[in-house]
């Protein structure tokens, strides 16, 4: 009974399954390259589904010979809900955002604002624009307005 | 070209944003999204407890006040790339 082998198939695709959305947030979303389209993740997800059904076959199949009748199923599952947790994630609720149809296209004036700068001045879109760059001593070119999400 | 960043932050997170960040460019705070409704790129409701706050969103204005370029994302992890900002900005006179 205790001869059966440690069914290893199953622990590294469900380590791979468990690592795949942690590894995407600290290192593939930092490049455009695996972020935008995320195939780095979508192939560890793929090696880890891959190794977890393995793993039950071997687990249901050669019963005598490995383990994971028990985790085998649970780990599986557990494997593809975090799969199906990023799909969801990257296709539905990534795009989840506002069209901003009324927003100032290219060609019209873009509106004046008058916001509050880090050191606490008053700030607009027009002295953003005519006030000199501190290292070329000329106003910019351009302005480029980042809206990004925050951190409240 | 000078980037500003627009967001509902108060100055005080962006001071701190920008120390731990390295950004010396304006950091501006709008947390009563008035930039930000002006530019319909309000994301109503998405910020924490149901704050309203800015979708991601680029606009290069030229010095004349008219704006060249624009890129608003429909994936929140989809953002303009700093070549392709660069690109745009060598058009500007």
């Amino acid at each position: 009974m205790s001869k059966r082998r440690r069914n290893w198939h199953l622990w590294i695709g469900f380590l791979l399954c468990l690592l795949a959305i942690p590894s995407y947030l600290a290192v593939f979303a930092k490049f455009p390259v695996t972020r935008d389209v995320p195939w780095a993740t979508f192939l560890i997800f793929a090696a880890g589904l891959l190794l977890l059904t393995s793993g039950v076959r071997r687990a249901f199949g050669q019963l005598q010979e490995y383990r994971g009748k028990i985790a085998g199923p649970i780990l599986g599952v557990l494997g593809l809900a975090a799969a199906g947790f990023f799909c969801f994630g990257v296709f539905y609720g990534a795009k989840q955002i506002p069209k901003s149809a009324a927003a100032p296209r290219v060609g019209q004036k873009a509106p004046d604002f008058t916001l509050t700068d880090t050191a606490n001045r008053q700030v607009s879109l027009a002295s953003l624009l005519t006030e000199p760059l501190t290292n070329l001593q000329t106003p910019p070119k351009g302005v480029l307005l980042v809206f990004y999400r925050g951190y409240w | 070209m000078r980037p500003v960043a627009i967001s509902v932050d108060s100055p005080q997170e962006s001071r701190d944003l920008c120390k731990k960040a390295g950004y010396t460019f304006p950091f501006l705070s709008d947390p009563n999204t008035d930039a930000i409704r002006k530019y319909d790129v309000l994301h109503r409701g998405a910020g924490v407890d149901g704050h309203d706050i800015a979708r991601p969103a680029e606009f290069l204005v030229d010095a004349s006040g008219v704006v060249r370029w624009a890129n608003l994302t429909d994936d929140i992890r989809v953002r303009a790339r700093p070549e392709q900002i660069l690109e745009q900005a060598r058009l500007l006179k």
